[in-house]
């Protein structure tokens, strides 16, 4: 990797956050809409803003917060994936148990 | 990795600026690793929100109380907010001193319309009855985003204080190490805040 890429890897440049601040702009504007004019099923609208929001976080992690696999970067990312794994553990299984338990008691 | 930065610097700028710039990564990297406990504080409060969000004790639920609108415009100014810090960290960079302390305000404006909004929320909703003590649903959607406004409470006291900082002292190596702490802080928040419109108020609303 050249110097000049490594830079830009970890400051960004004014092109990296215009794409990132239109994707969000898109990515928060679906949702909304979908939610405030109820154009579709309660069903399919669950299932889109949780992917759109999904998708988002990827785009603020790629654009503003310049997570990447260079030298430099690779343990922000590591630690990062680390800490989603607990948080999707500690969330899933916080809400699973007690649902589960709640099901029980009906 | 700081086998890498060395090497990569030495070329550049020589001995001094290279142990400076060392330590500053060091720094970022040690912040980096704080916000990722607090992405862990923020965890265990949204598994919080998600067990007792249906328990409304007879009272509200999010479909009664949430004003999307509002929440929208909300969002649009964290949003801006982010952009705006953007390009405040490239003019730090680019030792732009006049334009890292314009874009720095401009992101403290954006923070402070969206804390205002927040609190006209929060007022709203206390003086109508529906405060933190009326329910459980209540006490944890007044915990999650509480928790999240108080961190951009603090972000932008943070940004003033850099604002002082650097017009003071101008945009030396360690203003920019804390710019650049502040960046990773400002838009982590943003991304904190994409989970909270979502499940809070979006799911609240369907």
């Amino acid at each position: 990797m050249s110097d000049h890429s490594s830079e830009a890897h970890s400051h960004g440049s004014v092109k990296s956050y215009v794409i990132g601040f239109v994707w969000s702009v898109i990515l928060t504007g679906i949702p909304f809409w979908m939610v405030m004019t109820e154009a579709f099923d309660k069903g399919p609208t669950y299932i889109a803003i949780v992917v759109l929001a999904i998708i988002q976080i990827f785009v603020h992690l790629k654009y503003f917060l310049h997570l990447d696999f260079s030298e430099q970067g690779k343990l922000d990312t590591y630690s990062f994936i680390f800490s989603a794994v607990i948080i999707i553990m500690v969330v899933a299984l916080s809400v699973w148990i007690i649902y589960a338990s709640n099901a029980m008691m009906m | 990795m700081s086998t890498a930065m060395n090497t990569h610097d030495a070329h550049e700028a020589g001995a001094h600026h290279d142990e400076h710039h060392d330590t500053g990564s060091n720094t970022v990297f040690g912040f980096w690793l704080y916000l990722m406990t607090d992405c862990l504080l923020f965890a265990s409060i949204f598994a919080t929100y998600a067990v007792l969000f249906m328990n409304t004790a007879g009272g509200v639920s999010g479909e009664d109380i949430f004003d999307l609108e509002l929440i929208l415009a909300g969002t649009a100014a964290l949003l801006f907010s982010s952009i705006t810090y953007g390009f405040a960290m490239i003019s730090a960079h680019r030792k732009n001193k006049a334009g890292t302390l314009g874009w720095l305000a401009v992101t403290f404006l954006f923070g402070a319309c969206f804390i205002a909004l927040e609190i006209y929320e929060f007022h709203h909703l206390i003086v109508n009855g529906h405060g933190p003590q009326a329910s459980a649903f209540l006490s944890a959607f007044f915990t999650l985003v509480g928790t999240h406004g108080l961190h951009v409470t603090a972000g932008m006291i943070w940004m003033v204080i850099l604002m002082i900082e650097v017009a003071k002292t101008g945009l030396t190596g360690r203003a920019i190490t804390r710019i650049s702490c502040l960046s990773l802080f400002w838009h982590f928040l943003d991304v904190v805040w994409i989970c909270v419109f979502t499940v809070v108020y979006l799911m609240g609303a369907i």
